[in-house]
């Protein structure tokens, strides 16, 4: 009798183990629905709408008329009555901002070529030719991500008024590679790792240069790498401000961050409805882009950390 | 015997020659693959450091290169009331902001890590606040912050849980806790998501065991989630803390420093000083200050990831 309910509980406790959602859970099943709900679902609910409350505020703001944005007796702040597109007409029309949209995509499209260019490159060189202090270099590279902007603007702004650069795209398009091209080294190193020396040394056998080796081999197998690098720096540039703030002074060459806070903040009264559109507008190319490409942008944030 | 050490003899020798084939051309070859990036690190980052060094030591401003004055202006800088009240606030916001962070972060995780239905929508829509440029997102929070036309003094009033509107950024005790919660909601998700990619790959058996060995709740944390996690979260809140500490667009976009030099940063400092006030030297002084600041911070990571080894028995 005890043999029996012994064996029926081993064949419920295999029953349960080969049931793969139980299995995906961990022991998530042995929580209950009200436990679950208290120490789960409401404070993931809380986190969710503290997170994103700024962008709805900075949506619905874009397209409230001016009397409903201050008047909150009559109306409620939350919701918008007669929304319109007052802010966005003024912003694209009657602004430089298109003009700044289009700075801030030419540099960080710029910078990100050449800092992927460049680290395509030195990640090979450190992780598979593997010269003479390629892992001191491959340290260094780390450090180099570590040196913040906020202590390199001031002698950079010295270099780049020297150079003739000053107001011009070329000083951001040649300072973002200094954050850009170590983390992407770093990222791109990661990656060229998980590449299995096999195929290189079959490609040498077979005659292969290094150069071929790179463009026909490692860099075909790299492309998901190459993505999560080129989507992160592309956002890094975009999201740039010291140096844009520094080295740049003339309106037509501001980039969408600096634009909107040092040319729409003009008076003591705040033009919020075209202050939030611009902000809208100029976060939603990165937000789109990152929507697509999301899995490369957090395994190349993670990526960064893990190695 | 004769043949086959014979035929056995080349096979060796193939590989051989091309690695020393190879080894006659591989720094040449390193060096000409480094240079791109080597030639723009060395002039635009390695160079405006010890550029930025030596500023610090002359009297340069906007327009005039200085001459060398010593530590003229790490002497003035030490008697300056306003720079010692910035090094305080850089301290008490990258520490108050980092507990935060690293706590909310690590909550977050930790839920994220429960087997949820769209895992990775939650996960996609909580790193927004980290895609959006900063300077844009703290706008949003300067009109939620505004002085006037505040939402959250709106809603707690609503609520009636306050009777006047707050002065979000007018007081100095309040300027530093708005600062401060913008920081924490925009770092939270890097913290949260870096942290859930390590939790992730912790075996679930490990818990499983630890069940079976009577272990609570917080136990499996405190003996399984915890210890496993170490490296990742000294390496994310190294990061963390970095970028916290040299912050600058929050501050530039919310107070500019005000009021009466409450929220000023050591970087915002620097700038006021050395762009808009034309002191470079002064501003460059205030910048190499907090390289000892970052030197620690780096070598807290250094110290973090050679834990890594004897916890993972030295197979790292």
């Amino acid at each position: 009798m005890a043999e029996i309910k012994r064996a029926e509980i081993k064949s419920a406790a295999i029953k349960k183990t080969k049931r793969p959602e139980l299995d995906e859970g961990g022991m998530g099943y042995l929580q209950s629905l009200p436990r679950r709900v208290v120490t789960v679902y409401l404070p993931l609910l809380v986190f969710v709408i503290v997170l994103l409350f700024p962008f709805y505020w900075m949506t619905i703001t874009a397209i409230k008329p001016n009397h409903e944005m201050t008047d909150y007796a009559n109306f409620n702040p939350f919701w918008v009555v007669h929304p319109t597109f007052e802010h966005i007409r003024y912003l694209l029309f009657d602004t430089s901002y298109p003009g700044w949209l289009l700075n801030t995509i030419i540099i960080s499209t710029a910078a990100t070529f050449l800092s992927l260019l460049a680290a395509v490159f030195a990640a090979y060189a450190i992780e598979r030719l593997r010269f003479s202090g390629a892992r001191h270099v491959g340290l260094t590279i780390f450090l180099a991500y570590l040196v913040p902007p906020s202590i390199l603007f001031i002698p950079l702004s010295v270099m780049v008024f020297n150079l003739g650069l000053y107001d011009t795209p070329f000083a951001l398009i040649l300072t973002y590679p200094t954050f850009l091209i170590p983390f992407c080294t770093w990222l791109l190193m990661g990656y060229f790792r998980s590449i299995p020396f096999e195929l290189e040394e079959c490609a040498l056998i077979d005659g292969a240069s290094r150069w071929q080796i790179l463009t026909k081999i490692v860099l075909p197998l790299s492309v998901p790498g190459l993505i999560s690098a080129g989507i992160f720096a592309f956002t890094l540039s975009w999201n740039e401000f010291i140096y844009a703030l520094t080295f740049i002074q003339s309106s037509e060459n501001k980039t969408v961050p600096v634009g909107v806070l040092t040319e729409l903040v003009r008076s003591d009264v705040y033009e919020w409805g075209a202050l939030m559109a611009g902000a809208l507008i100029g976060s939603l190319p990165v937000v789109v882009l990152y929507s697509f490409f999301v899995e490369h942008y957090v395994s190349s944030m993670t990526g960064a950390v893990k190695e | 015997m004769a043949v086959s050490s014979a035929a056995v003899q080349p096979r060796p020798s193939i590989p051989s020659r091309i690695l020393s084939l190879l080894a006659d051309s591989r720094n040449a070859l390193g060096f000409g693959f480094m240079l791109p990036a080597a030639a723009l690190l060395l002039v635009f980052l390695t160079y405006p450091l010890g550029l930025g060094i030596w500023l610090g030591f002359t009297d340069a401003r906007i327009g005039r290169p200085g001459i060398f004055i010593g530590i003229e202006n790490y002497q003035y800088l030490s008697d300056d009331a306003v720079f010692w009240l910035s090094v305080f606030n850089t301290l008490l916001y990258t520490i108050s902001a980092s507990i935060l962070k690293f706590a909310l972060g690590l909550w977050l995780a930790l839920i994220l890590n429960q087997n949820l239905p769209i895992k990775s929508f939650f996960r996609a829509i909580i790193l927004l606040p980290f895609v959006v440029p900063t300077v844009l997102s703290a706008i949003a929070f300067w009109w939620i912050y505004d002085s006037q036309f505040s939402i959250l003094s709106w809603a707690l009033m609503e609520m009636g849980l306050i009777d006047n509107r707050i002065n979000f950024l007018g007081d100095p005790e309040n300027a530093r806790a708005s600062v401060i919660a913008a920081n924490v909601w925009r770092g939270i998700p890097f913290v949260a998501i870096t942290l859930l990619a390590g939790l992730q790959t912790i075996p679930q058996s490990l818990y499983e065991a630890a069940t079976l060995d009577g272990a609570s709740r917080s136990q499996l944390f405190r003996f399984v989630t915890l210890p496993l996690l170490t490296p990742i979260i000294a390496i994310t809140m190294t990061f963390s803390v970095l970028f916290t500490f040299t912050d600058f667009q929050l501050i530039y976009v919310l107070t500019r420093g005000g009021p009466v030099n409450a929220t000023h940063l050591m970087a915002t400092l620097s700038f006021q000083r050395g762009i808009s006030g034309g002191q470079l030297g002064e501003g460059a002084a205030i910048a190499v200050a907090m390289i000892p600041f970052l030197l620690a911070a780096i070598l807290f990571s250094y110290f973090g990831l050679q834990r890594r080894k004897w916890q993972q028995g030295g197979g790292d």
